[in-house]
């Protein structure tokens, strides 16, 4: 199925307004997008996080459909309880339909603290989908690093400065981590490419298994930037191939979209108040650096295409 | 607020939340930093990517049609502003209309 916005405007939001999201915020998109498709047969799971506190503060909730949140590092083993419960009452004949199973998560709470639960719940096989949104720090408790932090980036535990520039160690190839797993489909997005995403979401559901997506959301501030520029902001990362958009079904990389116009990484660093010190002094050598890597993967990901891996 | 709140033994077991989407009851549209967005229905092509582009569902659409914009929601973060493709919406001052 296409995705018709038209359509999709005829019913209603599940993930709805009155959350206390900051103005502009990223992740937000990601989830509306998201529940857009997914439809109201729909169960979530939720690791702490930005997302998570914004839209549950008691007794208001932005969800409508069924929600639940447990721990930081737990939402896909939540998620896995939830889904054999899910099929014990199938198969006693007490639920009928087919009902969606996603498990959301931050950078943070997937990444990080949550790896070793989800990497346990793609291994056991568990029928549902998890939705990582990446917004590159621990934004909710006040911008800390995290592994999706990208290289050279400036949080409040990696301060640029006179002894470190920013964040110095690279980040997680979390996509590659996901089809390591051998899973039936693992994709990027990104909030920019609203088509691309939801079309993956799409076909994530209608393949049954564990499936992975992780999804780019901008934070306008932890990155600090205009808040009315965060799809600007996405859809720079992809134009400058530094987020690539692509899925691994079964093994096999494609490329889902192949930016016509690709524009230097520096342009969407220079946007952003976290890279400023990047162009100061010797650190310019750094963007070189950043250039040169986003290069290399863009490199290795059309080769693995191309070889049909 | 004069309402007592709820103590442990009027509130559901666990706290859970019965009501869904009850955060519409929290009207987030005084967060607005003396800017709102206005559509000029003229230019408007009803693309709706300013719809699908909105982190607060903000944008009311009707039949297909972008019918403007639920103040009591609105943020006033301008992405739809942004993401217009035919320049219809403008960003203008809350008093001014």
């Amino acid at each position: 199925m296409g995705i018709n916005l038209k359509e999709l405007s005829k019913q209603e939001d599940f993930f709805t307004s009155g959350h206390r999201a900051c103005a502009g915020c990223g992740p937000a998109i990601a989830l509306r997008q998201a529940l857009l498709v997914a439809g109201k047969d729909t169960v979530v799971s939720f690791s702490t996080g930005c997302m998570e506190v914004v839209s549950t503060i008691f007794p208001y909730t932005a969800w409508k459909v069924p929600y639940i949140h447990s721990l930081f590092e737990n939402s896909a083993a939540t998620m896995s309880g939830v889904e054999a419960a899910y099929n014990a009452l199938k198969r006693k004949g007490k639920i009928k339909k087919d009902i969606n199973l996603i498990a959301f998560g931050g950078d943070g709470g997937t990444y990080d603290i949550g790896l070793q639960a989800l990497s346990g719940a793609m291994e056991r096989g568990h029928n549902m989908l998890y939705i990582c949104y990446d917004n590159q720090a621990y934004m909710n408790t006040g911008i800390q690093r995290s592994g999706a932090t990208p290289y050279g980036a400036s949080t409040t535990t990696s301060p640029s400065g006179k002894v470190i520039p920013g964040k110095t160690r690279r980040r997680k190839d979390l996509t590659e981590i996901m089809a390591a797993h051998n899973i039936p489909y693992a994709a990027q997005a990104s909030i920019s490419d609203w088509r691309d995403y939801m079309t993956k979401v799409e076909k994530a559901r209608s393949i049954k298994g564990p499936k992975f997506i992780v999804v780019f959301a901008p934070c306008q501030l932890g990155w600090y930037y205009k808040k009315e520029d965060t799809i600007k902001i996405a859809d720079m990362a992809v134009k400058s191939r530094f987020w690539p958009l692509y899925e691994v079904e079964n093994g096999v990389h494609k490329i889902t979209k192949d930016p016509k116009k690709v524009i230097p990484v520096e342009d969407w660093l220079k946007l952003q108040g976290r890279f400023r010190h990047l162009f100061k002094g010797e650190n310019k050598k750094i963007i070189e650096e950043i250039q040169r890597e986003v290069d290399m993967r863009w490199e290795r990901l059309k080769k693995l295409e191309e070889a049909g891996l | 607020m004069a309402k007592k709140k709820e103590g442990w033994k009027e509130l559901p077991i666990g706290a859970i939340i019965v009501e869904p989407g009850s955060s519409r009851k929290f009207k987030t549209g005084d967060w607005r930093e003396g800017k709102k967005p206005v559509v000029d229905k003229d230019k408007c092509t009803n693309c709706l990517f300013c719809w699908i582009s909105c982190p607060d569902s903000a944008i009311i659409v009707k039949d297909g049609e972008m019918k403007g914009f639920n103040l009591d929601y609105c943020k006033g973060c301008g992405i739809c502003f942004t993401q217009c493709p035919v320049n219809a919406i403008e960003m203008v001052d809350e008093e001014k209309e």
